[in-house]
């Protein structure tokens, strides 16, 4: 009984919270692509300068939850968004929205590292300089260094800006498609399994650059692997079957979740 | 409610430690109730052997905590599963500590053994290691049930344990008060209560253990005490 009276009154803070507290909103999210409905009645909300992680099994939906965030999904044939996701309280999907300005303030990074066949610098700057962000090139090679330098990368790159960037190993390519992101000064970093393809080495040291953003940037993080989330986020929230299963303190998610099929995955038992 | 691991093997490291604690709690309660029947009884050959069996206890408690390590550095353990790893180690702990104390009772059977205890202190001993051993019992069967209710009333009831303990405190002040010459075994009986009296602590322990590996949530509310001995003066107090 007290639990339960605690848990609403934890859920009616929430609520009070959420104008100051809330980066983007999701309310009563469905995708359904074509026929198919792939997510059902989502309501889940993103933290400032927080890093949220997105968790369970294979088709759950949480890559799809992650993609309607910067309209990723627009691209699919067929795909259909229905109910209402804000950006600082603007409609993501108001048919005024410039989708890619939208994506310069949601960035996203993906499973596989996907450098472009460029140099290093320039898979840097092509993203401040189509956006306008650079007034000449000292401002350019300026975002470059300090993206770089925020990824963690520029001690190793700094002698080889100009080399191609699909030469750097796997991790170095990961790190790089992050200091790509944040080179536009997105206020939200989304990344998909961004870690999945990398050595344990290299996932340590973008899991410690996850920690580092969180600071500047709201970060939100599908990964399949548990430990990681619980590693990585402050926030997590466990899909099954296109529907929101819990979302919780990640602590409390990982000692003792609320709900039973959370339970059952994160401790690998069947469910 | 709990579905079975999708690895077997997980299951088996988690059965393995559940069975390696239960034996725990059976040696411990013999070693306890040994020790005190070698104390009235002045039995030296029984009181040897509680002692030598707690290499047993040490053992035991030494391969539950590896094998929890592996475990967890294997397993990567999550929620209820982590929890319970993390009970066994501090059940092993508690289960330990006790196996310790019935062996300072075996020993001091020796320093107790000439002076004949009179037939009331004796009794109020005895009295005192049957709830102890009544309330290790209870919660090594509710370590088998994991009811986080039955362990939240087996904490209620440690206050009982206090509560003779208080008295027989007491009453070998008095036996000392009365002729000096008593003063030694008293003393060494004294430290036996006291060991029987700590066992019912690690009971309470144990039964916190278990709460918490049950439901994730610390039982709530002060422990009940009602052990007055450490503000004692003098009996007429």
């Amino acid at each position: 009984m007290n639990i339960m009276s605690e848990a609403t009154v934890e859920k009616a803070l929430d609520q009070k919270m959420s104008d100051a507290n809330f980066k983007m909103v999701g309310k009563d999210v469905s995708v359904y692509y074509g026929e198919k409905r792939a997510l059902f009645d989502v309501n889940l909300n993103v933290r400032k300068n927080t890093v949220t992680a997105l968790i369970g099994p294979s088709g759950c939906g949480k890559s799809t939850f992650l993609r309607t965030l910067n309209r990723m999904n627009d691209t699919i044939e067929g795909c259909r968004v229905t109910g209402k996701i804000t950006l600082d309280h603007s409609d993501v999907y108001d048919p005024s929205v410039d989708v890619v300005e939208l994506r310069a303030r949601v960035g996203m990074v993906f499973q596989k590292p996907n450098p472009f066949p460029k140099s290093i610098y320039e898979n840097i700057a092509y993203g401040p300089r189509i956006h306008g962000l650079a007034r000449n090139r000292d401002d350019l090679d300026a975002i470059v260094e300090s993206s770089l330098k925020k990824a963690g990368l520029w001690n190793e790159v700094k002698d080889r800006l100009h080399e191609p960037g699909t030469g750097l190993s796997g991790g170095q390519q990961q790190r790089l498609c992050i200091a790509r992101a944040i080179a536009v000064s997105p206020e939200v970093i989304l990344m998909d399994e961004p870690c999945s393809a990398l050595d344990p080495i290299a996932t340590a040291k973008v899991e410690e650059l996850i920690h580092e953003l969180r600071a500047n940037f709201t970060i939100v993080i599908v990964t399949h692997s548990m430990q990681q989330a619980a590693r990585v986020s402050q926030r997590t929230a466990m899909f099954h079957l296109g529907n929101l299963v819990e979302e919780n303190d990640t602590d409390k998610m990982f000692t003792n979740p609320d709900d039973q099929r959370t339970q059952d995955y994160i401790m690998g038992r069947f469910g | 409610m709990t579905h079975p691991h999708i690895m077997s093997a997980f299951d088996e490291e988690l059965k393995y430690l559940t069975r390696r604690i239960s034996e725990m709690g059976g040696l411990a309660e013999q070693m306890v109730g040994d020790s005190v029947r070698a104390l009235v009884n002045s039995d030296l050959a029984l009181a040897q052997k509680v002692i030598s069996d707690d290499a047993m206890l040490d053992d035991a408690e030494r391969q539950i905590g590896e094998k929890a390590i592996v475990t967890i550095a294997k397993r990567q353990p999550m929620a209820s599963d982590l929890r319970e790893i993390m009970g066994s180690i501090r059940i092993a702990a508690d289960l330990e500590r006790v196996g310790d104390l019935g062996k300072n009772t075996a020993k001091r059977v020796i320093a107790v053994a000439g002076s004949g205890i009179p037939r009331k202190l004796a009794r109020g001993l005895e009295h005192l290691a049957e709830l102890a051993l009544i309330q290790l019992k209870e919660v090594l069967d509710v370590y088998a049930s994991r009811s986080p209710e039955k362990a939240n009333s087996i904490r209620e009831r440690d206050e009982e344990i206090d509560a003779i303990y208080t008295s027989l405190f007491r009453e070998l002040l008095t036996y000392m008060m009365e002729d000096p010459r008593n003063i030694t075994p008293c003393t060494h009986l004294l430290f036996c209560a006291k060991n029987i009296e700590r066992i019912g602590d690690h009971a309470t322990n144990i039964a916190e253990t278990i709460y918490y590996m049950a439901t994730g949530a610390q039982p709530q509310g002060e422990r009940p005490k009602d052990d007055t001995t450490a503000t004692m003066g003098s009996v007429t107090d």
